[in-house]
């Protein structure tokens, strides 16, 4: 009489498995991790091609002095040229001072507001989900479609805004330029930035300020702290992360803000407003000076990236306290 | 059970997947099967010309039954757009009517057919249009007899201005009484600028109005286009006439400077507030409504201006660009038609070309609002009568010059227009710094196209 033993039950349990594997191999019965593979793979195609390949493409002709208007001259490699004349170039420095002030002016001033706006719209009130809409709208629009808008209101003899200013200020509204002017053309931009991503601030913001229990608000309240004390000791405290993230995104889309202020400037007066990523975009696309602009988008990638990181463990570090 | 789910899945998954190959395959199939029939496309900037334009492509349609597509692109980004179109080799256009300074990158980078074996096939001369024409917007090198084009919008800077303001008799009494001379279009730019002074700030029909309109945009070609009119009358050249690329001195030359000086003195005293960044269209606005004394914009809108019902007709007159104090000039427009060389259609493109170049056709385009640079049409005994701009359209014509048409010539471009507008409109620095920074800038391009630059 044949007795089957554990080891055989193993032998035969290893057997089966094996055969299975060999038919979903002879392709008679795909695997789950197959058809996961199959699905994902044209997305990872498509990243592939539009976005490594490219970065990869672009760190190759940052060596090379390829200039696409005059593709007849023999293509030379010049090592690290372009980046020392990027970073010797009085000029990128200025636009990098430009683009500097820019991002820390607009942000800070989106964080204010932003976060004052989601401390009102924390309460209850009548015709909160309208005021909530309303405040959101300007987020919801193109930057393109702002820059454009903007440009119109900010006309000196037709526009409201400097209507508007003259009539708070006693100032007539045709003696000023808000986009024309050397002093007022940076604010302006930031105005403009301001207005349009506060809203978005104030959806972090807020998401902060509702992750924050009742619990330890009624505690307070049982302790006799004031209004004010609770705002420093709890509030604060508690949304300083959503405010660190909020500064995070907000200051790398900033780092790389092009349309709003190509249309409502175009980067002057002069050189004004005339923000690193227009430096860019003109050097890649109108002097084609595809090896050179190829070293700056390198460079101010390492740049964001690296400010990030650092940003990011400083981030993680006050969530943990 | 195992077997049969798996089974399933797999014949499920293989489904998608014959559906997705399916989708991309009728997709790709479906692209060049719709594009029957023959038909080119023209591509140029969107403005008034180019609707006189569509309007005389019917005439070639019933003519050899190609059909005429149209791709305009507004000129704030027409450069951007088409010089992005050739440089990556697309196949958009078949004709393209490009600006005249590409013509140096058109013909070195090879992104325009070579039309002097198709010019003597079809006997079409280049000594039948106007001679500043073929120079400017057919021939690279320049003056030389190598065409990429065919003349086929002639413009220059002009001046517009309010014949009816200056014929009314308190006006012209106060002017006179001011300066001790008639109002009159200004022929010098000193004349100009007292005029504008006079008009600055001026009521008229109980409105606010201003002296002048110039240009100052920054973006693109704006501010350059319009502060060239003054330089070139005060003396400013791009080169060593016989060094070529010898800037120093010539660029940047003390009666350069004064030009330069004299261009922002202008626009910080007599234009409307707000013209910070404006250029063709901010012009026509500002003079349609009734804000400015004088315009400066292209001949290529006169037409569409003297047809306006608020400023055209009797109330609207024109000038030729006011002399300096050393020289006469104006700045070049216009452009050439060329086959673009990645076409597939070209033979039917030169059928276009051949057509265009007809003198009844020129004389037509004339006449829909076009500017022929035919020679039979605009030297026609008629041709000065033929419009109230026309003399001055002539004139013009005959005192043009261009800027760089080099292969490089949008750095060029883009530096004039940064250190222009930083000392013009941002107060940055003074006008010889300007040119003096200009002339390094443009040394540095010239050295990275191996062109040797003399110092002295």
């Amino acid at each position: 009489m044949t007795t089957i033993t554990q080891s055989d039950d193993a032998s035969i349990r290893r057997i089966s498995s094996s055969i299975a594997s060999r038919r979903a191999r002879h392709g008679r019965g795909l695997s789950d991790r197959t058809i996961a593979w199959l699905f994902v793979a044209p997305t990872i195609a498509l990243l592939l091609a539009i976005n490594i390949f490219p970065l990869l493409w672009m760190i190759k002709l940052s060596f090379t002095s390829l200039n696409l208007s005059m593709s007849y001259l023999p293509l030379r490699v010049v090592g690290l040229d372009n980046f020392s004349d990027i970073l010797t170039d009085e000029d990128v420095w200025m636009r990098l001072q430009t683009t500097a002030r820019f991002v820390i002016s607009s942000v800070m001033l989106q964080v204010i507001v932003g976060f004052s706006l989601a401390l009102l719209i924390n309460r209850q009130f009548r015709g909160h989900s309208f005021w909530t809409t309303i405040i959101l709208l300007p987020m919801m629009l193109s930057p393109a479609v702002v820059g454009n808008f903007w440009t119109l209101l900010f006309q000196p003899q037709i526009g409201p805004f400097n209507y508007v200013v003259s009539v708070f200020t006693g100032v007539p509204p045709s003696s000023f330029s808000m986009t024309g002017e050397v002093a007022l053309a940076p604010w302006t931009i930031v105005l403009v930035d301001t207005w349009m991503w506060a809203p978005y601030v104030m959806l972090i913001c807020l998401a902060g300020l509702r992750s924050i229990p009742d619990y330890i608000y009624e505690a307070a309240e049982v302790d006799r702290a004031s209004a004010w004390r609770q705002f420093w000791s709890i509030t604060l405290p508690m949304a300083v992360p959503f405010l660190m993230l909020a500064v995070l995104f907000r200051a790398i889309e900033n780092f790389k803000m092009f349309d709003m202020v190509n249309l409502l400037t175009s980067g002057g007066p002069g050189s004004t407003t005339e923000l690193v990523s227009i430096t860019l975009k003109r050097a890649a696309f109108e002097k084609w000076r595809t090896g050179y602009s190829s070293a700056l988008a390198i460079i101010l990638f390492v740049t964001v990236f690296g400010a990030a990181n650092i940003y990011v463990k400083l981030l993680n570090r006050v969530k943990q306290r | 059970m195992w077997k049969s789910a798996n089974s399933m899945r797999s014949s499920r998954a293989g489904a998608t997947l014959a559906l997705f190959a399916g989708v991309a395959l009728s997709a790709l199939a479906s692209g060049p099967a719709a594009a029957q029939g023959k038909q080119l496309t023209l591509c140029w900037a969107a403005w008034d010309p180019a609707n006189a334009l569509v309007e005389l492509g019917k005439d070639f349609t019933k003519q050899s039954g190609i059909e005429m597509k149209y791709e305009f692109v507004p000129w704030t980004s027409y450069a951007d757009r088409f010089l992005n179109e050739l440089n990556s080799h697309g196949k958009l256009c078949d004709l393209i009517i490009g600006d005249s300074q590409w013509i140096g990158g058109a013909a070195e980078n090879k992104w325009y057919v070579k039309l002097n074996d198709f010019f003597a096939k079809e006997n079409i001369s280049m000594d039948d249009f106007v001679p500043a024409t073929v120079t400017g917007y057919s021939q690279w090198p320049k003056n030389t007899a190598n065409y990429w084009a065919l003349p086929a919008m002639a413009d220059a800077v002009g001046w517009t201005y309010r014949k009816d303001w200056f014929s009314r008799p308190d006006i012209q009494a106060a002017f006179k009484a001011k300066h001790g001379r008639d109002l009159a279009p200004p022929a010098t730019y000193d004349e100009l600028k007292q005029i504008a002074e006079f008009f600055q700030g001026r009521e008229i029909d109980g409105k606010k109005v201003y002296g002048a309109y110039m240009f100052t945009e920054r973006g693109s070609e704006g501010i350059t286009m319009g502060v060239t009119n003054v330089l070139y009358n005060y003396g400013f050249n791009y080169d060593n006439p016989k060094k070529p690329y010898q800037m120093q001195g010539f660029v940047n030359s003390p009666d350069a400077a004064k030009g330069l000086e004299f261009y922002k003195e202008l626009y910080k005293c007599c234009t409307a507030p707000g013209m910070t960044n404006a250029y063709m269209q901010e012009g026509l606005d500002a003079f349609k409504s009734g804000q400015v004394a004088m315009q400066m914009n292209w001949f290529a809108f006169f037409p569409g201006l003297y047809k306006d019902p608020n400023v055209g007709g009797d109330k609207i007159g024109f000038f030729v660009n006011p002399a300096g104090p050393k020289a006469h000039f104006t700045q070049l427009g216009g452009q050439g038609i060329s086959v673009v060389a990645t076409s597939d259609r070209k033979d039917d493109a030169l059928k276009y070309i051949k057509w265009f170049a007809q003198p009844a056709v020129q004389q037509k385009w004339w006449e829909l609002g076009g500017y022929s640079a035919l020679k039979a049409v605009v030297e026609a005994p008629g041709f000065p009568k033929s419009a109230a701009f026309a003399p001055q359209f002539l004139a013009s014509m005959a005192i043009v010059k261009d800027f760089w048409a080099e292969p490089s010539y949008a750095q060029l471009l883009l530096d004039m227009q940064k250190r222009v507008h930083d000392y013009v409109v941002a107060d940055k620095g003074t006008s010889q710094q300007a040119l003096d920074l200009l002339v390094k800038d443009w040394s540095k391009v010239f050295g990275e196209q191996g062109k040797r630059v003399a110092a002295d």
